[in-house]
């Protein structure tokens, strides 16, 4: 047995399970599932959502804790053990987890961005500056398209590198360097901040919204279900997707964690744990934010109203004050009944609150756009934003650790890291080569490069790992020993519900859900909103095809992490073969020995 | 039911009523003004009345004084139309010819270099107290030096600078200690992996029937 140098582990139980919740609680928790939830008939999308956890994340979450937690490596390093053949997973799980955490960090270099402007005094995007005004858009859409990202008007035009946006990339990089320098050493005590501070800022949150105006009805209209919704695949496929990515699975960054924890672990209890843990977040985060969104939505229903009020003043010339909110619509009526087209002429607009509510906004629209205009009606605006951003920027710099560690643990499991160069500097190159490559989301239609990796990337890669993970645990490494080694880790075998998820259940749920997915993708030509000052019906986005160069790439970047699992079970195939041949030298046979030993040792188990 | 209430209100001591209706309201040389007290201050907000629309015409007259330094008085500004919005139409009318009106272009100008004084005589602003087709005049933007973003991003990027100089620094050192310290062991380390502080794949153990032990070995271990 091995005596050699111990793998690094955990202070302690806490830092493990802090670190496992921060890298599933991210801003997908936060800007992904409550407009989920507002589209898909509020408070019944909980359904498939809760169905989705059950049956398709706990098990996959408590496969990837106990397979790393009893092989003690890496992605690649599991896999490989398992078997040579499966070292694709193990290279498909760090390729998607580079790629992710280049568009994801540049995600936190546009909140820290806002993070440092948020001390402004007004906020700068309250107020259109002086060589913007007379034109169509808020200001907060021209603080967003413009001066921050510089956006141009399609993905052809690439547009300069923004300097500002480097800045932020630099300052974010330079943040997550100094977290991860040397592996979780770092790591675990950089957790005990940020994946506990954004639940303190949304409790505050929470207690102020609340108090809001206008946050009764934007919870009830979040949380009253619509049954109908459920009768729509599509409903089923968004929460079978969200669960998947919500909790991070196939990246990598969880095997990697828990392969530093002790042999004997509950890794059952940890599973439920992080499980639970992250959905409960995303119903707690989603009560704050749509108690705003309901406040916003009333606030600009009423300066609609006194707009629509101010226009009948001026008109008719009546007393200043006179028509308020409870009797414009008796003045309405009588005024519509003798200078009708007068009141036509007007142009009065419909003001009623449904119509705001149901302007959903989701990811980056929902932060910098939605969140930022709300938090202008707010009184002590600055405090709010500063709050807002520092919450968003701690919740991806906890994912963002994941995303990095299931990059770093499989490099240095498989010794690719030279011996005399120091582990900070290998992190450092890490970040540097990523903080590079990542410069091309701060060209002028950077925004629109994210999406595209947002969408290609961290999607159907992500399921087609899943689903050779969970193959390769239950039917190549074996249940039953499998099982073993969780009695083993825990005390008692998994019980039945494990054993027929991890059998048949979630492996079918996975192919279902794959297969509707790339069909649903397949079936129309896919199109961006792109900001283009020229259109028609500007300040609206217009939705431009991509073009075929640009659908070139998004279809490599869905099939890029994929390949190397049929890649590398060819070439040991090959491999094998060839050594094979050589049958007159038994000893230098490794494969063909190992092979027959294992199956053996299949036969063996009993327990 | 709302009838339109139009009080022809205008106030001449010189002028017969024939002569004000022909003057005012002269839509080239004139302008609307309409005032939102309510809006502005609220329960503050005082009526308006005639010695209120006496302090109208007082500053406009001083406004056109300020402008071309002719002697206009009170009874040189002339206003019509009053309604209950608050809001009426006026002309200025020549102190040295009374039947000439002062060009509409004089007017706007004369306003809007007191605007500032017109608005503060009614505690108003540019919202609140609106000449129709006179632009107010925006402020100068306060041209900063530093933006203050500049100003947080290099606080922030300063501790993170000096942080990480710390760190390198601190495990420079202790890897130097663990040098001086363990020169000795220093030939076990080169067989077989050292640590990383992050992880280490097992060395494999080869016996000599080149199984690989690292992994088989871990079967006899497992307990029913």
């Amino acid at each position: 047995i091995v005596t050699g140098e111990e793998r690094a582990k955990w202070d302690n139980k806490i830092q493990y399970l802090l670190t496992c919740i921060g890298f599933a609680v991210g801003l997908g928790n936060v800007w992904r599932f409550p407009y989920l939830c507002q589209t898909y008939g509020g408070g019944a999308f909980l359904i498939p959502y809760l169905i989705a956890l059950v049956f398709e994340g706990l098990p996959l979450l408590y496969l990837e804790l106990a397979i790393g937690q009893k092989l003690r490596k890496g992605s690649i390093g599991v896999w490989n053990t398992i078997s040579p053949y499966l070292g694709g997973v193990g290279v498909a799980s760090m390729i998607v987890s580079f790629l992710v955490s280049l568009f994801y960090n540049t995600l936190l270099a546009w909140v820290l961005w806002y993070f440092f402007h948020s001390f402004e005094e007004p906020l700068p995007w309250k107020e259109c500056p002086f060589e913007s005004l007379n034109k169509d858009y808020t200001p907060v859409n021209y603080f967003w398209y413009r001066k921050t990202l510089n956006i141009t008007a399609n993905i052809e035009t690439n547009g300069p590198l923004q300097w500002q946006i480097i800045l932020c990339l630099a300052t974010a990089w330079a943040i997550v360097y100094i977290c991860f320098i040397r592996g979780i050493e770092t790591i675990g005590k950089a957790v005990y901040i940020t994946a506990t501070f954004p639940y303190l800022v949304l409790t505050i949150f929470l207690i102020r919204a609340l108090t809001l105006p206008g946050a009764t009805s934007g919870l009830m209209y979040l949380f009253t279900p619509e049954w109908e919704t459920l009768k729509n695949p599509k409903v089923w496929l968004d929460a079978a997707t969200q669960i998947f990515f919500s909790l991070s699975l196939a990246f990598g960054g969880l095997i990697a964690f828990s392969s530093y924890n002790p042999p004997k672990n509950n890794c059952e209890m940890d599973a439920l744990l992080v499980g639970c843990i992250n959905s409960a977040t995303s119903l707690y985060a989603s009560i704050p934010i749509f108690s705003i969104l309901g406040f916003k939505a009333h606030s600009d229903s009423n300066n609609c109203q006194y707009r629509n009020i101010l226009a009948l003043t001026n008109e008719f010339d009546i007393g200043d004050q006179n028509i308020t909110l409870e009797n414009y619509d008796n003045w309405l009526k009588d005024l519509n009944g003798t200078y009708a087209d007068r009141v036509a002429r007007l142009d009065l607009k419909d003001c009623n609150i449904e119509s705001f509510l149901e302007q959903s906004a989701s990811g980056t629209g929902l932060a910098f756009i939605v969140f930022t205009e709300a938090v202008i009606e707010m009184p002590g605006s600055q405090v709010w934003a500063v709050l807002f951003f520092i919450m968003l920027f701690s919740l991806g710099l906890s994912s963002m650790f994941g995303n990095l560690e299931g990059v770093l643990t499989p490099l240095l499991d498989l010794n690719m890291v030279p011996k005399w160069m120091p582990k900070e500097l290998f992190t450092g190159l890490l970040c540097v080569v990523s903080f590079t490559v990542a410069l091309i989301f701060t060209m002028g239609s950077g925004n629109y490069w994210l999406e595209i990796f947002n969408s290609y990337v961290g999607s159907v890669p992500l399921l087609v790992i899943a689903f050779f993970e969970i193959i390769a645990v239950a039917y190549i490494y074996g249940i039953r020993r499998f099982s073993c080694d969780i009695e083993e880790m825990t005390g008692s075998k998994p019980n039945i519900f494990w054993q027929a998820c991890w059998t048949v259940v979630s492996p079918l749920m996975l192919l279902v859900v794959f297969v509707a997915y790339v069909v649903i993708q397949a079936m129309e030509h896919p199109t961006y909103p792109a900001w283009n000052p020229e259109y028609v019906d500007f300040p609206m986005t217009e939705d431009q095809p991509y073009p075929d160069w640009v659908f070139a790439i998004c279809v490599l970047l869905s099939t890029l992490p994929c390949i190397p699992i049929p890649i590398v079970a060819l070439y040991k195939f090959i491999q094998f073969t060839v050594q094979k041949s050589r049958r007159e030298h038994p000893g230098q046979n490794p494969y063909e020995n190992d092979e027959a030993k294992e199956l053996n040792v299949f036969k063996l188990i009993q327990c | 039911m709302f009838p339109r209430l139009h009080f022809a209100v205008c106030f001449t001591a010189v002028l017969g009523p024939t002569l004000v209706h022909t003057l005012c309201p002269d839509t080239a040389d004139g302008y609307k003004v309409r005032l939102s007290i309510k809006t502005a201050l609220g329960d503050d907000a005082y009526k308006w009345d005639e010695s209120e629309m006496f302090l109208f015409r007082a500053t406009l007259a001083f406004a056109m004084r300020k402008y071309n330094q002719k002697p206009y008085e009170v009874s040189d500004v002339l206003v019509c139309n009053e309604t209950q919005r608050v809001s009426f139409w006026f002309v200025v009318t020549d102190p040295e010819n009374t039947s000439e009106l002062i060009s509409g272009k004089d007017v706007e100008r004369a306003v809007r270099i007191s605007r500032n004084r017109i608005n503060n005589a009614f505690l108003l602003t540019d919202e609140t107290l609106e000449f129709l087709n006179i632009p107010p005049t925006l402020a100068v933007p306060a041209e900063s030096g530093t933006p203050p973003w500049l100003i947080v991003f290099g606080v922030v990027i300063g501790v993170v600078g000096v942080g990480i100089i710390a760190l390198l620094i601190s495990s420079f050192i202790q890897k130097r200690r663990k040098k001086g310290v363990t020169e000795g062991e220093e030939e076990d380390c080169e067989e077989e992996a050292c640590d990383k502080g992050n992880g280490v794949s097992h060395p494999v153990e080869e016996g000599a029937d080149g199984v690989n032990r690292g992994f088989v070995g871990d079967i006899p271990f497992t307990k029913l």
